[in-house]
C-alpha cells in the first residue's frame, strides 16, 4: 500500500457531540453537501464523554483516523466544561500516541455548531486528504502484513 | 491431590526480579503452614529441581503453580507452556505475569535496538562487538541463548491463565489471602484477577479536596504533606487508575502510587484512564482564553506520559507497544 496510493480509502471514526456537531452533520446532510463516505459517525451526549480508550481502541481495530468533534470553546458546550475536558485530554493524547510511534495526526479534534454544516463537511474532506497523505494506519498494515 | 494429600506447588518464573519469591518467603511464620500442606515440586530459586525433573512429570500433576514474570523471550515462552501443560492451576503472580510489568517497557523499542544498547554502548567492553547468536558450538557442545521475542508479554499473552495476583511485588496479605482461596477451593470464576476491585483511592488514608490543580508536581519539587491527597498537591498518583489491594503502602510512605497492581475492575487501559483523570483534574487558570497552542503547551508539560501512565501495564494496554517512527 504505498502512501499517497490514489486508491488507497482511509477510515475515519467520527465521535460528533449531539448538540452541537452531530447536528452540524445532520444539517451537512440535509443540505446535501458532497463530503467523502469515508468517516462513520457516532454520536455521543458531549465531546467530554470521549474516553481517550475510545480512541486507542480505533486505532487498534485499524481506523486509519479518529475525528473527535463538539461545540466551540469558550462557552457552546451544553454541558459548560465538557469541550474543555476533551482539549486537554486531546493534547495529552496527541503526545502518549506520538511516544506509542503512532502519527497524532490520526487523531483531530474539531469543533462545529449546529449551523456550521459546511464546515463540517470541509473538515471531513480535508481530514480524508490528509490521512490518504499520510497512509494505512501503521498497526492495520502489520496486521495485514502479519507483523503482528 | 498427590502424595499424603499434600498439593503439588510449583514456582516458576520468567523475566523477573525475583521480587515475587521474595513475597513468598516473607510470608515468615506462615510459611511453614503453607510448606506442611504443599510439594515444593518446582522452584528454580529455591528448590535443586532441574527443567529434565519438570519434564519427567505427568501433565496435570501439579495442582498449583504460581507464574512470576513476563515472556521476553522463546525459553519463557517454553518453559510458560511447559508449566500449563503440567499444572491444574497456573496462576500469573505479580504485575509483570500479569500485564506484562516494567520489561514490558521494552515494547517501546526493538529487540534489534535493545541488543545494541547492551552489546554496542561506550559503557560496554565489547571490541569486536559481539551480540548474541542463537546457537554456538564451543568444543563440541552445543550452546543456546534463547532469542528475544520481538515483543514482552504478559503470561496471557503465551498460555491461558486461571488466575492473576497483581503487585509489584503482590503484598503478603495478597498471598496468604489467595493460598486460603485455594487452598479450601473457594475461588472466584476463572480468569478473575484475586483481590478487591476497587481502586486505590477506595482505601487510601489521605483526605480528597478533590480541587482542580494548577499544574504537575514532580516528586522531587515538594515535601507533600502527609495527611492530604497527593493529587491534590498537583503529584501524579496514579490511585484512581490503580486496583486496591496493597494497603496503599507507597501513599503511607508519602510517596505517589506508581500503578503497580494494574488497573481495577471494568477499566481496560490503565494509562489511558489515568490520562483522562489528569485532563480531568488539570484546571487551567483562564483557560477559557487559551489558544489550542497554549493548552497544547501545557499538557506538554507531562514528560514521558507512556513510562508515566504505563509502568507496569504497557503489553496488556490497548496498544501494547511503539507501532513506528513520527
Amino acid at each position: 500500500m504505498a502512501e499517497g496510493g490514489s486508491w488507497f480509502e482511509p477510515k475515519i471514526l467520527g465521535f460528533l457531540c449531539n448538540w452541537c456537531s452531530y447536528a452540524a452533520a445532520d444539517l451537512a446532510g440535509m443540505s446535501r453537501m458532497e463530503y467523502p463516505p469515508n468517516i462513520r459517525c457516532i454520536r455521543v451526549m458531549c465531546s467530554g464523554r470521549v474516553e481517550p480508550s475510545f480512541v486507542l481502541e480505533a486505532l487498534r481495530e485499524g481506523y486509519d483516523g479518529v475525528l473527535i468533534a463538539g461545540c466551540h470553546p469558550p462557552s457552546d458546550c451544553h454541558y459548560q466544561s465538557g469541550n474543555l475536558k476533551a482539549r486537554r485530554r486531546y493534547y495529552l493524547l496527541r503526545k502518549l500516541l506520538r511516544e506509542l510511534g503512532i502519527n497524532p495526526d490520526r487523531v483531530r479534534l474539531e469543533w462545529a455548531s449546529a449551523s456550521e454544516g459546511q464546515r463540517f463537511a470541509e473538515i471531513v474532506r480535508d481530514f480524508t486528504e490528509q490521512l490518504r497523505r499520510l497512509g494505512p494506519n501503521p498497526i492495520r498494515a502489520m496486521r495485514v502484513g502479519g507483523g503482528e | 491431590m498427590a502424595e499424603g494429600n499434600k498439593l503439588n506447588l510449583a514456582i516458576g518464573l520468567g523475566a523477573t526480579c525475583s521480587g515475587c519469591d521474595v513475597t513468598i518467603v516473607d510470608l515468615a511464620e506462615d510459611l511453614p503452614k503453607i510448606l506442611s500442606s504443599a510439594n515444593i515440586v518446582f522452584w528454580p530459586t529455591a528448590a535443586d529441581l532441574k527443567l529434565k525433573d519438570l519434564e519427567a512429570m505427568a501433565d496435570g500433576s501439579i495442582d498449583l503453580c504460581l507464574y512470576h514474570g513476563s515472556i521476553v523471550n522463546e525459553e519463557n515462552a517454553e518453559i510458560a507452556k511447559l508449566l500449563r501443560r503440567k499444572s491444574k492451576l497456573l496462576v500469573a503472580f505479580g504485575s509483570c505475569a500479569c500485564f506484562g510489568g516494567i520489561p514490558g517497557l521494552g515494547n517501546l523499542t526493538n529487540r534489534e535496538q535493545l541488543l545494541e544498547t547492551v552489546y554496542g554502548t561506550p559503557s560496554t567492553e565489547n571490541p569486536n562487538g559481539i551480540k548474541p547468536q542463537g546457537e554456538v558450538i564451543v568444543d563440541g557442545y552445543r550452546m543456546r541463548v534463547p532469542r528475544r521475542l520481538d515483543l514482552a508479554l504478559p503470561l496471557s499473552g503465551v498460555v491461558e491463565v486461571d488466575y492473576l495476583i497483581p503487585g509489584c511485588p503482590p503484598q503478603t496479605s495478597q498471598v496468604r489471602d489467595s493460598f486460603e482461596a485455594i487452598l479450601s477451593g473457594n475461588l472466584p470464576p476463572k480468569g478473575s484477577i484475586i483481590g478487591p476491585g476497587k481502586n486505590l483511592c477506595d482505601e487510601c488514608p489521605r483526605k480528597r479536596e478533590g480541587k482542580a490543580i494548577a499544574r504537575i508536581v514532580r516528586p522531587h519539587e515538594i515535601i507533600p504533606d502527609p495527611e492530604k491527597c497527593l493529587l491534590d498537591q498537583g503529584i501524579l498518583c496514579m490511585g484512581p487508575a490503580t486496583r486496591a489491594g496493597c494497603g496503599a503502602k507507597c501513599i503511607k510512605a508519602n510517596m505517589r502510587c506508581e500503578g503497580c497492581m494494574g488497573p481495577p475492575d471494568g477499566i481496560r487501559d490503565q494509562g489511558a484512564k489515568m490520562l483522562s483523570t489528569i485532563a480531568s483534574i488539570l484546571g487551567l487558570e483562564g483557560e477559557e482564553k487559551m489558544t489550542e497552542e497554549e493548552v497544547a503547551k501545557l499538557m506538554d508539560g507531562i514528560a514521558d506520559p507512556v513510562g508515566l501512565f504505563y509502568l507496569f501495564s504497557l503489553p496488556s494496554s490497548i496498544l501494547r507497544r511503539k507501532w513506528g517512527e513520527v
